[in-house]
């Protein structure tokens, strides 16, 4: 007998050592996943917190462009030949190079948009009176910048690489000549997207997301928080209530992608909003977002003890008010909690967005809620279709700003929980 | 100063009350007055129907949706029931305090002051506070919390809590109290502070309330009902009901032989 429970209780040691074993390696393999994902994309991202300047001394005749008083004349600076200005000033570097064909080869390595940048950089500066010489750092191209990044091994046979022999070695004397180096990559944080990657930058996507997201949560957290509230306290039971209850259950299921079409063809067809804007894609992602806030917030109105209600009606409140007054307050971590998981979920979503046009090339950062935009996961999305190695490294470093956005909103989360956490 | 229950007024009368939870019949044909600055204990053992019958008396069943209820409750002979009453405006003339202290988790002032505040009985901060100073002392409770009323209601002890519910009750100056085994979670010394308050209230107020305690039901009320399995078994002077109960059953109970 004594023996018989000795081995008995041996055994429930067994299994109970086995099962935490199997509960501590399921945890080791999701987080050693989890940071396999994390290194590689960041081991592909970080390059493109960097970009290749060259430094360049231009001269520029300011009487062109600027009235007499020393005003900027807009018709005219955009008139001047700010490509040809950059081309030529570059050309000085290679005296060598004379042809049209070389010359054309030659400046395949700097910027195409070094024009543009060139005439912002003027713009902002205040220039002299008559001809001056500006020496500024511009972008070289996307290839010769992920050359210098050693992303493109000059092993690989000339006609399957990007950049030629003869590029490479105008690379290499830029470098010699200690007038190109990789400097951080300001652009990446104060430019919208553009055909170039040494152009492109994550601000418009970012602040098409914030527009989204505002929109998002305007609408849906009152419309859940209402619902919620309805449907715990005046909801009489019955087959309309239970009906209503499987649905939004069932909502919070349907695919992303139908959402999208529900906003094509009832916001942009029926209400004629505009396409490709935040305020529709904040209102699509706001009917995707309802359910879950809803079930999170029924659950978290659940939760709180019958007693505080009771004590409310008690007194005389009305349901309204015992609701409003004791019960919502008292909910609102869990609210709150519901509706930043919803957001993550909701910024974090592509296919609703391409369906009601988010999915355009805009070059310009969004400025209000009915201007043209698009999402950070969207342009996630569009930069990794493209063919440039350097928008490559642009997307991983988006996927960590995306995901740097969403820890963020994870954290406030926290924040807000352990603020408005009531204990009684 | 009260020599005969039966010459006082009645302030509650219940008429042939049944009370239905769903297929489930709570309460029996009950009929009994309550008479008026008097405290009235409802005893029985779990699940007789005494808190469900309580409950009837400031429409707190209304709230459960499967709860029907049949037969008339008159307060002041206005039918509690009838359409024009208001369940609202009813329960801040019958007030409630329940079986757990259940102060908000709000400051104390905040506690008392939210009645007032909703059935817009102050005008200004002055009259509220006043309000909220009188109900405190009137609940006993006043020299305990007066330098802290700005202080977390649910960080007091058990009895404050329970007190500063009554407070609560009292602010909204309500003519009936019911109590719903207000001592349940209380030690002895909080359950005494308690029962001496309740003697103090039911100078100006009508008190029913329900306990599972004999004693406590021997100490502080002037009637008792003995309910049964949802029948109003017995209902007479609490001095009678215990010395020389008229019903086997209710002697059974009050010598602990049942429930």
């Amino acid at each position: 007998m004594d023996i018989n429970r000795k081995n008995f209780t041996r055994s429930r040691k067994r299994v109970e050592t086995r099962l935490k074993f199997y509960g501590l390696t399921s945890i080791c393999f999701s987080l050693l996943m989890l940071a396999t994902l994390l290194i590689s994309i960041g081991l592909n991202g970080y390059t493109a917190l960097q970009q290749a300047y060259f430094k360049i001394s231009i001269p520029v005749d300011a009487s062109e462009f600027t009235s007499e008083d020393g005003n900027i004349l807009k018709n005219k600076i955009n008139l001047y030949d700010w490509d040809g200005t950059v081309n030529r000033s570059f050309n000085k570097l290679f005296p060598e190079v004379k042809s049209r064909d070389d010359r054309k080869k030659l400046f395949s390595i700097i910027s195409s948009n070094s024009g543009y940048d060139f005439k912002e950089i003027v713009k902002k500066r205040s220039l002299d009176k008559g001809k001056t010489v500006l020496t500024v750092w511009l972008s070289l191209s996307d290839d010769a910048d992920q050359y210098l990044k050693g992303r493109l091994s000059k092993d690989i046979p000339e006609k399957d690489r990007r950049i030629s022999n003869q590029e490479i070695k105008w690379v290499d004397s830029l470098v010699e000549r200690k007038i190109a180096q990789l400097k951080f990559n300001k652009t990446f944080f104060t430019a919208a997207d553009s055909r170039e990657p040494e152009s492109a930058g994550i601000l418009g996507a970012v602040v098409g997301s914030a527009l989204t997201l505002t929109i998002t949560i305007l609408f849906a957290l009152p419309l859940a928080v209402m619902a919620s509230i309805y449907l715990e306290y005046f909801a009489k039971p019955g087959k309309v209530t239970d009906f209503i209850e499987v649905n939004i259950n069932n909502l919070a299921a349907v695919p992303s992608i139908v959402f999208g079409l529900l906003g094509l063809s009832v916001f942009l067809s029926t209400f004629g909003l505009p396409r490709s804007a935040p305020l529709v894609g904040g209102l699509v992602l706001g009917l995707m977002t309802l359910p879950t806030i809803i079930i999170a917030t029924r659950a978290s109105i659940r939760s709180i003890p019958p007693s505080i209600r009771e004590a409310a009606l008690g007194l005389g409140a009305s349901k309204m008010q015992a609701a409003m007054h004791h019960v919502l307050p008292l909910a609102t971590p869990g609210i709150l909690t519901g509706t930043i998981i919803g957001m993550a979920q909701a910024l974090g979503e592509t296919a609703p967005l391409l369906m009601i046009g988010m999915v355009a090339f805009i070059i310009d950062v969004p400025s209000s809620f009915t201007s043209s935009a698009t999402a950070m996961p969207v342009q996630i999305f569009m930069w990794s279709d493209s063919a440039e190695r350097a928008f490559y490294e642009r997307s991983s470093l988006a996927i960590l700003f995306l995901v740097g956005f969403l820890i963020i909103m994870n954290l406030i989360a926290v924040v807000l929980r352990k603020k408005f956490e009531k204990r009684w | 100063m009260k020599k005969d229950g039966d010459t006082m007024k009645q302030k509650l009368i219940a008429e042939n009350v049944d009370v239905f939870y769903g297929e489930k019949q709570a309460i029996n044909n009950i009929s009994l007055g309550i008479n008026e600055n008097t405290i009235t204990a409802l005893i029985g053992p779990s699940g007789c129907g005494k808190s469900t019958f309580l409950r009837c008396l400031n429409r707190m069943n209304d709230v459960i949706d499967t709860c029907k209820i049949s037969g008339k409750i008159l307060m002041d002979n206005t039918d509690i029931y009838g359409t024009e009453v208001d369940p609202v405006e009813l329960r801040a003339k019958v007030g409630m305090v329940f079986q757990k202290p259940n102060p908000f988790p709000k400051s104390i002032f905040e506690n008392i002051a939210y009645g007032p505040r909703i059935h817009g009985l102050a005008s200004n901060n002055s009259e509220l506070k006043d309000i909220v100073l009188s109900s405190l002392e009137k609940a006993g409770l006043i020299d305990e919390v007066k330098d802290r009323l700005d202080d977390q209601a649910t960080g007091l002890s058990g009895g404050q809590q329970q007190r500063i519910c009554i407070a609560r009750a009292i602010a909204v100056s309500p003519e009936v109290i019911l109590m719903d085994e207000p001592c349940s979670a209380l030690d002895p010394i909080a359950t005494a502070k308690i029962e001496e308050l309740m003697n103090e209230l039911s100078q100006s107020y009508t008190i029913v309330i329900v306990t599972h305690s004999m004693q406590q039901a021997a100490r502080v009320s002037k009637k008792t009902a003995f309910f049964h399995l949802g029948d109003l078994i017995e209902y007479n002077d609490t001095d009678k009901i215990f010395t020389q109960p008229e019903n086997e059953k209710t002697q059974d109970y009050i010598t602990g032989r049942f429930g």
